[in-house]
């Protein structure tokens, strides 16, 4: 039987900086071992979104909850129990530069599992081969790996502690199509393999389709759709259509010029 | 409350050996050349310029006392300070900031570690333990500079200059030198870490907080140096 309570709920969301609105009244549930993409435009707030609940920014007003306990407002021995059970690709993968490829994959094992190194290094060397990475690869610096190598020890990194909630934030950005799709496939891969919860955001439509259960459209800080993967082509909403087919005409309409 | 939360940080546990072994070494050892380098040198000058100045009052026999008081005093803690300030806290706020702009303290967030533990604490207590040590080793070095100077250049008897440098010398002048070290190497790793942290806006704002960051602990140094001194006077 389904876990009735949601993995992850987020009710009336808000989040400003200075004048500018982000999100505005975001609400969002996602279920027990569902993967969920929330799509949409630069600047709509989804990084925003993913740092909210991480406990990265703080919310104005508004709930997340995570395994049914609330997380805004947590203080730092809590937060670092529901940080536990999470796992994070970022962007640029965000290794650090000052340890090698395997002391990355293993930095959570060791800082926040308080593994020992040998043991841990085991475990980060296999994490690698999960991705596809070779043993020799652990003793590189992060700074001598291509885009493709730094997302897939990103991954190797976020799946290492076996969470069991992972975000994966632009995974395909600055890769080529194909290494996009290698990306979209170990993630799929990992994340069956753990049975965790996951939520991406991108504006890839391509890496959407491949690794999402469900798909969230954000504009303006607000979910203005949510549906099955299978449902986006018919969704019925002119705003879904012209972002799914990367029309400039429609409903959304860029801003060409900052603030 | 960035100070605050700093400091709260470097008593409570955990504690990261590994992370503080390797600031002690980048803070103390490699600050070492330019910490003697600068300290010989200044010493030197300074015998020079007293003799200079000494001898329109046939007083030149107060110059060891001056080197000695000088150094220890005033020149070692101010100008290791400004010196380490220059190479450790341009340093740290690079570093820092590199990793906050390239979110990778939001990473280390998200892998349960507090990044003040992991970046900021040892960063501080390895400032404010190094800064002494390498103040003490700049105050030998610097009265040797002047040692050098007198003996060789401006013949003086070696034995009475000595006599005269170690009579004049009292316990509190060390002391109040290494304070001012110590207080010193908090407000340089300090301003290194505030600077790295609140960073934004990639390779701009690095450098931005870089040149802040040894600004404000130069400016920080010199005065906290005048209500140290004073502090000091009073005893």
């Amino acid at each position: 039987m389904a876990n009735p309570i949601p993995k992850i709920e987020i009710s009336e969301l808000h989040k400003g900086f200075g004048q500018k609105t982000v999100l505005d009244g975001l609400n969002l549930e996602i279920a027990e071992g569902e993967s969920v993409v929330v799509i949409g435009g630069s600047g709509t707030g989804k990084s925003v979104l993913l740092k909210n609940i991480l406990g990265l920014l703080t919310p104005e007003n508004g709930s997340i909850k995570v395994d049914g306990e609330e997380t805004v407002g947590m203080s730092w021995p809590d937060r670092e129990t529901v940080l536990n059970k999470i796992g994070m690709l970022f962007q640029n993968a965000a290794l650090f530069d000052s340890l090698s490829v395997w002391e990355n994959v293993a930095f959570g094992l060791i800082e926040g599992g308080g593994m020992k190194r040998n043991e841990a290094r085991e475990i980060a060397v296999a994490k690698l081969s999960d991705v596809g990475l070779a043993p020799d690869i652990g003793k590189l610096s992060p700074a001598e790996l291509s885009g493709g190598m730094r997302k897939r020890v990103g991954l190797a990194r976020a799946i290492a502690t076996e969470p069991e909630i992972i975000f994966f934030d632009e995974p395909t950005t600055g890769l080529d199509p194909i290494m996009g799709d290698v990306i979209n496939d170990l993630i799929v891969e990992r994340v069956k393999q753990l049975g965790a919860t996951a939520l991406s955001i991108t504006h890839d439509m391509a890496s959407a389709r491949k690794i999402a259960d469900r798909i969230a459209m954000i504009y303006k800080g607000k979910i203005i759709w949510a549906g099955r993967v299978d449902e986006i082509d018919d969704s019925g909403n002119e705003f879904v259509d012209q972002f799914i087919h990367g029309r400039a005409e429609g409903p959304i309409q860029m801003d060409v010029r900052a603030g | 409350m960035f100070t605050g939360r700093a400091v709260f940080h470097c008593f409570v546990p955990p504690f990261y050996g590994r992370l503080l072994g390797r600031q002690l070494i980048e803070i103390g050892y490699y600050s070492l050349p330019v910490v003697g380098l600068t300290a010989i040198f200044t010493g030197m000058v300074l015998a020079l310029q007293s003799y200079t100045g000494f001898a329109r009052f046939n007083a030149e026999g107060a110059i060891a006392s001056v080197v000695v008081l000088s150094i220890t005093r005033e020149l070692a803690p101010v100008l290791a300070g400004l010196m380490v300030s220059g190479r450790i806290g341009a340093a740290m706020a690079a570093e820092i900031g590199t990793m906050s702009v390239t979110e990778q303290i939001d990473a280390l967030t998200t892998l349960s570690t507090n990044p003040f533990k992991y970046l900021v604490a040892p960063r501080l207590i390895a400032g404010v333990l190094m800064l002494p040590v390498l103040v003490l080793v700049a105050d030998i070095i610097g009265v040797f500079g002047g040692y050098l100077v007198s003996i060789y250049k401006l013949g003086f008897n070696p034995t009475v200059y000595l006599e005269r440098t170690w009579d004049i010398l009292e316990p509190l002048d060390v002391i109040s030198g290494l304070v001012k070290a110590a207080v010193f190497g908090f407000l340089i790793s300090l301003m290194g870490c505030y600077h790295g942290y609140h960073s934004r806006g990639g390779a701009q704002g690095v450098g931005a907080a870089t040149t802040n960051a040894v600004v404000s602990a130069s400016v920080l140094i010199l005065a906290f140096n005048y209500m140290i001194t004073e502090l000091f006077f009073a005893i």
